[in-house]
C-alpha cells in the first residue's frame, strides 16, 4: 500500500482552565489514505473536533496546549511546521468546512471576495482568473445564477446556500484533504440531504481525501468508506463502515446504535438508554473513559485504558479499544447485535 | 458568610480592595475620636509647613503637612472622607437604583416606554454633564443631599443604558420565557430573573462611577458648587491646593492620593463581588 | 383517549412585523403561523414537524399565549383561552407548560436548580415551606435526579441533567399538556435516549398530552400518536404515526421523509432522496387541509 496521505501518532491535547487541565485528546492515532473517506463520530467532549483542529494549529494556544504526538501529512510534521508554512496549507492542500456558515462568513464581505481570497493567495491567480474560477466554484457546488450571485453578501443566501458557499471556499483550492466539522448539523435535514449528495459528487469527481467530523451516525453511514468512533478524547473503535454498523465491538458504538429508534412504532420498544452522563474530562483519567457507563465493563476496564488493537475475527482493520469482548457479552444476555 | 470569607482569601486583590476600603470607612466614621487636630481652625504661624517626616522645619506634628491657612491636611482628609464618601455612595447608590430601574423596565417592555427613556438619556448625554451639575446647584443651592442628588442626576444614564442593553439580550433567554409560562408576574420576572443576570454589567458601572463621581465631586469644588468651605473635601482640597503646587506639592498630593486609593480599592472590591455573584466562579471544582 | 379534546386550535395566525414604517412604506409582515388548526386529545402526543422557520416553534408559544395570536383561537378544555389577561390566563398555566431546547438558555444561571424546579409552586402557592421542599425532592425523583442536587446552579450539570431540570418544573403543577419544544436536539446522543424514555414513563405515569416539536422524524415516529408536518407558517399534511411514514401523500411529507440519514450503510447507499420544490409544490393561498383517509388530512 502507497505511503499514507495523513497519519497522526499518539496524539494528546490540553487545555489549562482556571478549573484544572481538561485532557481533551488522548493519544489517538490512526492512518488516513489518499481517496478515503473518514467518518469521526463522536458527541461533545470526545475530542473529535478538538484534534482536527490542533493537527493544522487552529486550537488557540493558550488556552490549548499538543503534549505530544506526530502528525504527518504528505510526509511532513505538520506540529513542527512554522506557522508561515501551515498558513500556505490551510484554505490550500487541506481546505475546511466549519459548522455554523453564518459565523464562518463575513458578513461584510461579497461572496465573491471571500472565495478569491483563498485563490489569490495559494494559487498566485490573476484577479480576473480568480475571479472566473469563483464562478466555476459556486457553480460546481450547485448554487443556481452563480454570476449574479456571486456579488452578493452572506446574509441574502439561505443557510444551505451558505453551507454551499462554505464548501466552495473549502475546495477553492482543490485540496488534498476536506476536513468538515459538524457541517450540516446546523441544516434542515432536506438541505443536509442535499450537501451530502454534493459531497459523494466532489469525491467521485476530484477524489478529494475527507475527514467528516459528526454526531450523527446516519450521516457517517452513507458517506464514509471507514468510520472512527471517540469518546471522553480516546477513539473507541475504528473501522471500514460495514463491520461498524452490522458488528460493532465497542459497548459505546453498539449503545449508540442501540438507542437510536430504527423505524419502529411507539409500542414495540422502550429505547436502549445508555445510563449516566457524558465524561468530565477535568478529572484525570483511569481506564477505559466509557467503563463508568458501561454495562459489560470489566474490573480491569477502570483501571487500565485498552490498547486499541485489531478485532481477531472481523475484517482486517477493525479496531477496537475493549478489554471486554462484547459479542461474547451479547451472547452470555442474548440480546442481538445492534 | 463562610463562603464569602473563603472566596475573600482566595482572591488577593479582592482581600487588598476590601481592606482599603474598610480602613477608609472606620476611619472616616471614628474621625471625632481620633484625637486630630481641628480642620477647620489653622494657626498662620504653621502656614505651608511640609510634613513632618521629611525633616525640614515643622512647628507642629503634621504627618502630611499643612495647608495655606495652617490646617492639618491628615485631619482634613480625615474629616474630607466623611463628606466625600457619604457624597460618592450616595449618588452611585441613588444613581443604581434609578438607573437599574429605567433600564429593566425600557428593557423589558420595550415600546413606547423605551423611547421614551431613551431619547431622555440620548438628551442628557448631549448636555455636558458638568453644564447640567452647574445649572442645578446654581439654582438648588450646594448642601450635601443636592449635591447627592445632582451627582445621581449624572450617574443614572450610564446604568440605565447598559442595563437596558443587558436586559434585552436576557429578556430573550429561554427562562424568561419559562417564568411566563408558569404564569409568573411581571415583577417577579424582572426581579427574580431578569435583575441577577444583569447585576454583574451594573456593578462593573458601579465602581467606574464611584471614582467619577468623586472627581466630579472634587471638580465642583473647585469651582466652588461643591462641599462649602470651610467644611473640607477632597475635591476642594485639590481645587485649594493647586496654586501652591510649585511650593507645596504635599497639599494636593495627599489629597490625591486618598481619591487614587478610593477608587482603586472599590474597583478591586467590584471585580470580586463581580466574581463573588456568578455561580460559576464560586464553586471550586 | 376519549373524544373530547383537551386542546383544540383554530386558524391560528401569527404575523410578525407589518406595521407601517417611518418612511412611509407599509409593510405586511411575514406569517410564521398560517391557519393552523389541529386538536389534541388526552394523553395524546402529536408530532409537529418541519424545518427551520416553517413556523413549529411560534405554533407552541402561540398556543401556551406566550406570544399573542395575530388571529385564531385556541380552546382548552373546551374554554377559549386566546385573548385573555395574564390573571385570566393564570389558573390555565397550571395545566399547559414547555419545556425549550435549548437546556442552557432555559435555566437561570442565577438560581439554583432546586428554587427553579419550585418556582411553579410559589408562583401559584400550592405548596410552602416543607411540603414545597418535599415536592421538589419527590419531582427531582420522578425525573431521575438526585435531590441532593438541589442546593447547586446549572453550570454544574451536563445538557441531559439540565433538560431533566427543566421537565422537573414543567411537571411541578401537574399539568394535563405540555409543548415540548425540540427537547433532545441540543443534547449529546448517548443522552437523548434517556430523555425520550423519560418522556414516556411521565406520559404513561401522569397521562401527560404532548405536542412534541422536532425536527427528526425517526424520533416522531417513535414517540407519537400522529404527525402534523408543517411548511412555511401552514400544516401540508396531518396523519397518524403509521400513515405518515406509510401512506405520505404530500410530496414534502415525502422529501422529509427520505431526507432523514439511517444509521444502516446498505439502506443509506443504496436511497436517492426525493427533491422537493417548493415553487410547485409549496403552499399556496386558498389550499386547505382535505380528508384523504380516516383521520389524514392533505393540503390540496
Amino acid at each position: 500500500m502507497s505511503a499514507p496521505l495523513l497519519e497522526v501518532r499518539n496524539l494528546s491535547v490540553v487545555f489549562d482552565t482556571p478549573a484544572g487541565t481538561v485532557h481533551a485528546v488522548n493519544d489517538v492515532s490512526y492512518t488516513l489514505h489518499d481517496g478515503e473517506t473518514l467518518g469521526i463520530v463522536g458527541e461533545s467532549g470526545s475530542g473529535k473536533s478538538v484534534h482536527a483542529l490542533s493537527m493544522v494549529g487552529l486550537v488557540p494556544c493558550p488556552p490549548g496546549r499538543i503534549v505530544s504526538g506526530e502528525v504527518l501529512f504528505e510526509g511532513r510534521d505538520l506540529l513542527k511546521m512554522p506557522e508561515r508554512d501551515l498558513c500556505q496549507l490551510r484554505g490550500g492542500r487541506i481546505g475546511f468546512v466549519f459548522q455554523d456558515p453564518m459565523t464562518s462568513l463575513n458578513p461584510v464581505l461579497t461572496v465573491e471576495r471571500q472565495l478569491m481570497e483563498p485563490l489569490l493567495r495559494h494559487r498566485n491567480l490573476s484577479r480576473s482568473q480568480a475571479k472566473s474560477r469563483a464562478v466555476e466554484l459556486l457553480e460546481l457546488v450547485g448554487i443556481p445564477h452563480a454570476k449574479e450571485r456571486i456579488r452578493q453578501y452572506p446574509h441574502q443566501f439561505s443557510g444551505g446556500m451558505r453551507q454551499r458557499v462554505m464548501i466552495a471556499i473549502g475546495i477553492a483550492c482543490d485540496p488534498k484533504l476536506l476536513i468538515a466539522d459538524e457541517a450540516t448539523t446546523a441544516l434542515d435535514v432536506t438541505v443536509q440531504a442535499q450537501v451530502l449528495d454534493l459531497v459523494r459528487d466532489l469525491k467521485k469527481r476530484f477524489g478529494t481525501t475527507v475527514i467528516w467530523i459528526t454526531h450523527d451516525m446516519g450521516v457517517v453511514a452513507g458517506l464514509a468508506d471507514t468510520v472512527q468512533v471517540m469518546y471522553g478524547g480516546r477513539i473507541m473503535e475504528r473501522g471500514p463502515v460495514g463491520p461498524i454498523f452490522k458488528t460493532p465491538r465497542s459497548a459505546y458504538t453498539w449503545g449508540l446504535l442501540r438507542s437510536l429508534p430504527h423505524g419502529e412504532a411507539r409500542t414495540q420498544r422502550r429505547l436502549y438508554q445508555i445510563p449516566g452522563q457524558p465524561p468530565n474530562l477535568l478529572d484525570s483519567q483511569q481506564g477505559d473513559p466509557f467503563a463508568p457507563r458501561n454495562e459489560f465493563a470489566t474490573p480491569r476496564c477502570f483501571h487500565e485504558v485498552p490498547p486499541l488493537v485489531q478485532v481477531p475475527d472481523s475484517t482486517s482493520g477493525h479496531l477496537v479499544a475493549a478489554w471486554y469482548d462484547l459479542p461474547m457479552a451479547l451472547r452470555a444476555r442474548q440480546e442481538k447485535p445492534a | 458568610m463562610k463562603p464569602f470569607f473563603s472566596a475573600l482569601f482566595r482572591s488577593k486583590a479582592g482581600l487588598f480592595g476590601w481592606i482599603i476600603l474598610i480602613v477608609f470607612v472606620a476611619v472616616a466614621i471614628a474621625a471625632p475620636w481620633l484625637g486630630l487636630p481641628n480642620p477647620i481652625r489653622g494657626s498662620l504661624t504653621a502656614r505651608l509647613a511640609p510634613p513632618t517626616w521629611t525633616g525640614l522645619f515643622s512647628p507642629g506634628p503634621h504627618p502630611f503637612g499643612t495647608d495655606q491657612l495652617g490646617r492639618d491636611i491628615l485631619s482634613r482628609i480625615v474629616f474630607g472622607s466623611r463628606t466625600t464618601l457619604l457624597i460618592a455612595c450616595g449618588a452611585v447608590v441613588l444613581g443604581g437604583i434609578v438607573g437599574v430601574t429605567l433600564g429593566i423596565i425600557a428593557g423589558y417592555f420595550r415600546g413606547f416606554v423605551d423611547s421614551l427613556l431613551m431619547r431622555l438619556v440620548d438628551i442628557q448625554l448631549a448636555l455636558p454633564l458638568m453644564l447640567l451639575a452647574l445649572l442645578v446647584v446654581a439654582a438648588v443651592g450646594p448642601s450635601t443631599t443636592n449635591l447627592v442628588i445632582v451627582l445621581a442626576l449624572t450617574s443614572w444614564i450610564r446604568y440605565a443604558r447598559i442595563v437596558r442593553g443587558q436586559v434585552l439580550a436576557v429578556r430573550e433567554r429561554e427562562f424568561v420565557l419559562s417564568a411566563k409560562a408558569i404564569g409568573a408576574s411581571t415583577a417577579r420576572i424582572m426581579f427574580s430573573h431578569i435583575l441577577p443576570n444583569i447585576l454583574t454589567p451594573a456593578l462593573v458601572v458601579a465602581t467606574l462611577e464611584l471614582a467619577r463621581v468623586i472627581i466630579m465631586d472634587a471638580a465642583l469644588s473647585f469651582i466652588g458648587l461643591g462641599v462649602q468651605p470651610p467644611a473640607p473635601s477632597w475635591g476642594r482640597m485639590l481645587a485649594d491646593g493647586r496654586t501652591y503646587i510649585s511650593g507645596a506639592w504635599w497639599i494636593v498630593t495627599f489629597p490625591g492620593l486618598a481619591i487614587v486609593l478610593t477608587v482603586l480599592s472599590v474597583n478591586l472590591v467590584g471585580d470580586w463581588l463581580r466574581d463573588y455573584f456568578d455561580p460559576r466562579q464560586r464553586s471550586v471544582r | 383517549m376519549n373524544d373530547t379534546p383537551l386542546l383544540s386550535v383554530r386558524n391560528l395566525v401569527k404575523r410578525y412585523g407589518g406595521s407601517s414604517t417611518w418612511f412611509g412604506g407599509n409593510s405586511f409582515g411575514v406569517s410564521a403561523v398560517d391557519d393552523v388548526s389541529f386538536e389534541i386529545a388526552p394523553g395524546e402526543t402529536l408530532g409537529l414537524v418541519g424545518e427551520s422557520g416553517s413556523g413549529k416553534s411560534t405554533t407552541g408559544r402561540v398556543l401556551l399565549q406566550l406570544e399573542a395570536p395575530t388571529s385564531g383561537t385556541v380552546l382548552f378544555k373546551g374554554q377559549t383561552i386566546t385573548g385573555l389577561s395574564a390573571s385570566e390566563l393564570k389558573p390555565f398555566r397550571r395545566e399547559m407548560q414547555i419545556v425549550f431546547q435549548d437546556p442552557y438558555a432555559a435555566l437561570n444561571p442565577r438560581m439554583t436548580v432546586g428554587a427553579f424546579v419550585a418556582e411553579p409552586m410559589v408562583v401559584h402557592k400550592t405548596a410552602s415551606g416543607s411540603e414545597r421542599q418535599d415536592r421538589t425532592a419527590e419531582l427531582f425523583r420522578k425525573v431521575g435526579l438526585d435531590p441532593s442536587f438541589m442546593t447547586r446552579y446549572p453550570h454544574e450539570f451536563s445538557g441531559g441533567q439540565r433538560q431533566r431540570v427543566n421537565i422537573a418544573r414543567a411537571i411541578a403543577l401537574n399539568p394535563s399538556f405540555i409543548v415540548a419544544d425540540e427537547p433532545i436536539t441540543a443534547l449529546d446522543v448517548s443522552i437523548q435516549a434517556q430523555i425520550v424514555n423519560l418522556f414516556q414513563d411521565l406520559q404513561d405515569e401522569l397521562g401527560l398530552a404532548y405536542l412534541f416539536v422536532a425536527h427528526d422524524l425517526s424520533m416522531v415516529r417513535y414517540l407519537c400518536h400522529r404527525v402534523a408536518v408543517m411548511l412555511r407558517g401552514r400544516i401540508v399534511e396531518m396523519a397518524p404515526s403509521e400513515a405518515i411514514f406509510g401512506d405520505a401523500r404530500h410530496p414534502y411529507t415525502k422529501a422529509l421523509l427520505t431526507a432523514i440519514p439511517v444509521p444502516d450503510p446498505d439502506i443509506e447507499r443504496n436511497r436517492r432522496h426525493v427533491p422537493f420544490d417548493l415553487e410547485m409544490h409549496g403552499p399556496r393561498p386558498g389550499q386547505t387541509l382535505q380528508k384523504v383517509a380516516p383521520q389524514h388530512f392533505v393540503l390540496t
